[in-house]
């Protein structure tokens, strides 16, 4: 019975948002043709003065002019994240056919549905829109996310890739098209030049279309960071080549003072694109250095510095995306040291969301261009470009191996060559250098479209499509879902020193000599600049820790007070178990209980005291210029010591009450009270309402007076009902678990409960592989 | 000239094949190693100390002492020499090749195995087999030394959040009274599969080619 109804859902679900997709493209066409007959009415209406019947007061007017524009776009937006949500209904489609497959054919259903209803189809894909405000939020996305440690690895593949492999695909595409028109009589009109500048449009690997379709495959990172290095990479040979043979295809012959200059352009630029982006990067930095006291803005300044960095490199015709990259990874190891965790959270999720609303309306828009677009289909053409992509992409990619395999210590496998040439994806940005060209200029422009509209239809159709089931089939290593543990990242940072140590008996300066005396500089004089604080001083396995610690509390939290510890670790070894026997004495009748002495338990209450203290002096009420402060925020290094006391306290527990199937939360480790204080200034409690937990109560009401946390001091009830209990104070009381739970109490626990862990646990848009790096290599 | 070149080839090739290198890598570092000797037969403890380089090494005395330890030598011995050869010097390099496009499966492994070793070796100072707690929080200590008293009190926490994560991977059920001894060998490999450790612990020796300039039996 439940599978039926639940296999009918998806399909109501998917019929729902059909209908829902036809009623836009109606509006659409209405916006369109609606706005002139509304001020016609208004005209006529203002030029009648000396009409006999006054003018009734207009109860309710449609005026559509006024907002069409804003409106237009949240409709297409609308479009874009239905669509989204529709596909992952339907679980059987985006397993087989990649995500960005189906959005080309939506937008071409819905390109096609405007053409029908006779209305012009907006040009999308002009150079404005796309390159100004779709393309950014993705580059952001992957430059603010990148990983630094092997992209910097790998770096001299992938720029070898990126350079000389673009180069060579724009000039053997280029050349052999130019031959090949040369044999075509209808064709001869085409100068080199306009070849040479086709092939380099064409020949630049794509980031969006990449991204698209790599994530869902989850090969192991070499290949991808490869793949996907190239992709970002190589818009600086892409800007250098359109650029120069856009300049010089009105005269058809290239000098060789135009080469040479167009080799220190391509320095330039690059350089140039990373110079800025730098620049940018250390200014915000250095400017959430500063934000302490106003954390609701800090993921603000992330996204405007990065934007304008961007701006400023396309301004001097820079690379804009090299920028963007050189911006996010400059400034994310200090912005992280530097903003609050929820400001992390935010920019994360912002950055997630408009890089996937861009990436769906990019595809979405592509199809919609295709249907608009005037084509011209050339028999000899489009085919042919198609087969020279394959052809230079493959061998590009099997000599530059060849070289590179020289050099490179962990070689490229044939299967690694294999996945690189076929992941060479082409997208929207070839689409709309070509939509830029000016037909006077280019009179086969629409030719140059087709083909390039063919190209990306076959890369991301085919190729999209079957490079899952190749990626299985070759048996490519996948992407290790394993979690980063404590134990690796101590021996990450083993290995590095011990590589250092080894190269500098060896006396050779290689790779790791200078990465570790950049480490040095950069925590002598950079992380004292532009880190606040502490934290500038904090090495990296502590961050690391930290961070961890962090996240296992809150995963504690989560899971509604650990009805089975966090999954990560299902064994009931504690820390006890570790720690070197001392020498028992002989108490025969004792059974195995810890017992805590009573020096302890003051110490603990005491603790938890001065921690609940802290929190009523800096609680303030919420309005829209201050979050609730955290607490905990700067005081978390002594915090984490605490911390691990209660994890003790709670194993004990564990072990001691072997009968409860809940352990007793320890009620207010000071991560969970933070967890909990720092989301919503709600009243809280804690998850087993019975007398063991002390609970806290924040009162809206008088926000400012210290006595708006009241707490109930469960202490000494607990102490004065169960006497004769072994552990008396705090939580060492297991929750009785008795059939009298009706109490008023515990139903607000389970809705609070409720409402604390829709707060907290939300599926997040992957998987958090990048909180786990550690933010510095 | 001629004859002491062949004498020296001699010489090398018993070296070429018990470590692995290639003749041009071996002749690069018997030039350091005159270097560090000053050009005497062995080098001792003080003359790699006297580096500049490694001054700022947080791991530097562990690094010196694996250079010392005859567990090193893959002889079955065990304690530490107070001087030590080129050849001897040489065995302790060849744990840091890396592997080659020929290298098959097994190899691999067997080069893992061994380069795990060393790093057991090393944080395994009192030689009984295992890591004990003591012994990791030594070396957690040694990582942050440089970072003054944040990195000690820090260190403890995270030895015993680390020695945690051990025990409760490799033996995920402990009764309350069971005491966890220390790392063994085989819960090191363990932990640290992840890490492909063939891949990651290996320096460029200074060499043309490594799989061209072969001589002698490629030995992994």
């Amino acid at each position: 019975m439940p599978s039926r109804t639940g296999s009918r859902l998806p399909e109501r679900g998917l019929l729902l948002l059909m209908v829902l997709v036809f009623l836009h493209c109606p509006l659409l066409s209405v916006g369109a043709s609606g706005s002139p007959g509304v001020t016609n009415q208004e005209h006529e209406h203002s030029h009648e003065p000396g009409n006999e019947t006054k003018k009734l007061f207009p109860v309710l007017s449609l005026d559509y002019e006024h907002i069409h524009v804003p409106f237009e776009i949240s409709l297409w937006v609308l479009l874009a994240s239905l669509m989204k949500l529709g596909f992952h209904l339907i679980p059987r489609l985006s397993g087989i056919v990649p995500e960005s497959c189906l959005l080309i054919t939506v937008g071409l259903l819905v390109g096609g549905l405007i053409k029908l209803a006779g209305e012009k189809v907006p040009p999308v894909l002009d150079s404005q829109l796309f390159f100004l405000c779709l393309l950014p939020p993705i580059i952001l996305d992957a430059g603010y996310f990148l990983p630094i440690r092997p992209f910097m690895e790998n770096l001299g593949t992938i720029l070898m890739f990126a350079v000389v492999g673009t180069l060579w695909n724009a000039f053997f595409i280029g050349g052999l098209l130019y031959a090949v028109c040369q044999l075509q009589p209808h064709l001869l009109g085409l100068g080199l030049l306009p070849c040479l500048l086709f092939g380099s449009i064409i020949s630049a690997v794509d980031p969006v279309a990449v991204l698209a379709v790599f994530e869902e495959i989850h090969i192991n990172e070499l290949l991808h960071i490869l793949v996907f290095g190239e992709s970002l990479l190589n818009d600086a040979v892409t800007v250098v080549l359109y650029h120069l043979f856009e300049e010089f295809s009105s005269a058809d012959t290239v000098t060789v003072l135009d080469g040479f200059l167009g080799v220190i352009s391509f320095f330039i630029v690059a350089l140039g694109g990373i110079l800025v982006g730098a620049v940018y990067g250390i200014l915000a930095a250095f400017t959430s250095r500063f934000t302490s006291h106003t954390r609701v803005i800090e993921p603000l300044f992330v996204f405007v510095y990065s934007y304008m960095a961007y701006l400023s490199a396309e301004m001097f015709h820079l690379s804009g995306i090299m920028a963007l990259i050189a911006c996010g990874a400059v400034m994310r190891p200090y912005v992280e040291a530097n903003i609050s965790h929820k400001s992390h959270t935010t920019i994360k999720y912002f950055l997630k969301m408009w890089s996937s609303v861009s990436e769906t309306l990019i595809f979405i828009f592509l199809g919609v261009a295709t249907v608009d677009g005037k084509h011209h289909w050339d028999w000899t053409f489009v085919p042919v470009t198609v087969i020279l992509c394959l052809v230079a992409r493959v061998i590009g990619v099997v000599g530059l191996t060849y070289i590179i395999n020289k050099f490179r210590i962990v070689k490229l496998t044939t299967k690694d060559q294999f996945i690189v040439a076929y992941g060479g994806l082409r997208g929207a940005i070839a689409f709309s250098l070509g939509f830029l060209l000016k037909e006077e200029h280019f009179p086969l422009r629409n030719m140059f479209l087709t083909a390039i509209i063919t190209v990306i239809f076959f890369t991301v159709f085919v190729q999209g499509m079957t490079i899952k089931p190749l990626v299985d089939l070759l048996a490519v290593k996948k992407k290790q879902e394993a979690k980063r543990s404590i134990n690796e990242e101590i021996h990450t940072q083993f290995l590095d020193h011990l590589l250092t140590g080894i190269e500098d008996i060896c006396g050779h300066y290689g790779h790791h000599h200078w990465k570790d005396k950049l480490n040095r500089f950069n925590k002598k004089y950079v992380k004292k600049c532009l880190i606040a604080g502490e934290r500038s001083k904090e090495p990296q396995l502590i961050a690391f820790y930290h961070k961890m610690e962090m996240k296992q509390a809150i995963e504690l939290v989560e899971s509604g007070g650990g009805v089975k510890l966090p999954s990560a670790m299902p064994s009931t070894v504690s820390m006890q178990n570790i720690q070197p026997k001392k020498p028992r004495p002989p108490k025969v009748a004792e059974r195995a209980l810890p017992q805590l002495p009573k020096g302890r338990e003051e110490e603990i209450r005491k603790i938890l005291r001065s921690n609940l203290q802290r929190t009523r002096q800096r609680l303030r009420s919420y309005n829209r210029h201050t979050l609730v402060a955290d607490p905990f925020e700067d005081g978390f290094s002594d915090l984490l010591i605490k911390k691990q006391r209660m994890i003790e306290l709670e194993k004990k527990i564990k072990e001691m009450n072997n009968y409860l199937t809940v352990p007793a939360a320890p009620p207010d480790s000071p991560t969970m009270c933070r967890a909990r204080l720092a989301s919503d200034p709600q009243a809280y409690s804690t998850k087993q309402a019975s007398d063991s937990v002390p609970t806290i109560q924040v009162d809206l009401a008088s926000p400012q007076s210290p006595d708006s946390v009241t707490l109930l001091d469960e202490f000494r009830q607990a102490g004065k009902q169960k006497p004769e209990e072994e552990e008396d104070g705090l939580m060492m009381k297991p929750p009785s678990r008795t059939g009298a739970s009706d109490k008023p109490g515990e139903a607000d626990t389970g809705r609070d409960q409720q409402k604390l862990m829709r707060c907290l646990s939300d599926p997040g848009p992957s998987a958090d592989e990048d909180e786990d790096e550690p933010f510095l290599p | 000239m001629g004859a002491t070149q062949t004498r020296s080839e001699h010489k090398y090739q018993d070296l070429v094949e018990k470590t692995g290198f290639s003749l041009e890598q071996i002749t690069n570092l018997h030039k350091r190693f005159q270097h560090l000797s000053g050009n005497e037969e062995t080098i001792s403890k003080e003359s790699l100390e006297s580096i500049p380089a490694l001054a700022n090494n947080p791991i530097k005395k562990q690094i010196i002492g694996a250079f010392f330890d005859k567990r090193n030598q893959h002889q079955d011995e065990a304690g530490s020499f107070e001087e030590i050869g080129f050849e001897q010097f040489l065995m302790v390099m060849s744990h840091f090749r890396p592997p080659s496009l020929k290298t098959t499966e097994e190899e691999k492994e067997a080069m893992r195995k061994e380069k795990l070793r060393f790093l057991f070796n090393m944080h395994d100072t009192d030689n009984d087999g295992t890591i004990t707690l003591a012994e990791y929080r030594t070396v957690v200590e040694e990582l942050l030394s440089k970072s003054g008293a944040i990195g000690q009190e820090a260190a403890k926490a995270i030895a015993d959040a680390a020695m945690l994560e051990v025990a409760s991977t490799n033996v995920p059920h402990m009764a309350p009274d069971e005491f966890y001894e220390g790392i063994t060998f085989e819960h090191f490999e363990q932990i640290l599969k992840g890490l492909e450790m063939e891949s990651r612990m290996h320096i460029r020796f200074l060499d043309m080619d490594t799989t061209t300039m072969r001589c002698g039996k490629s030995k992994s």
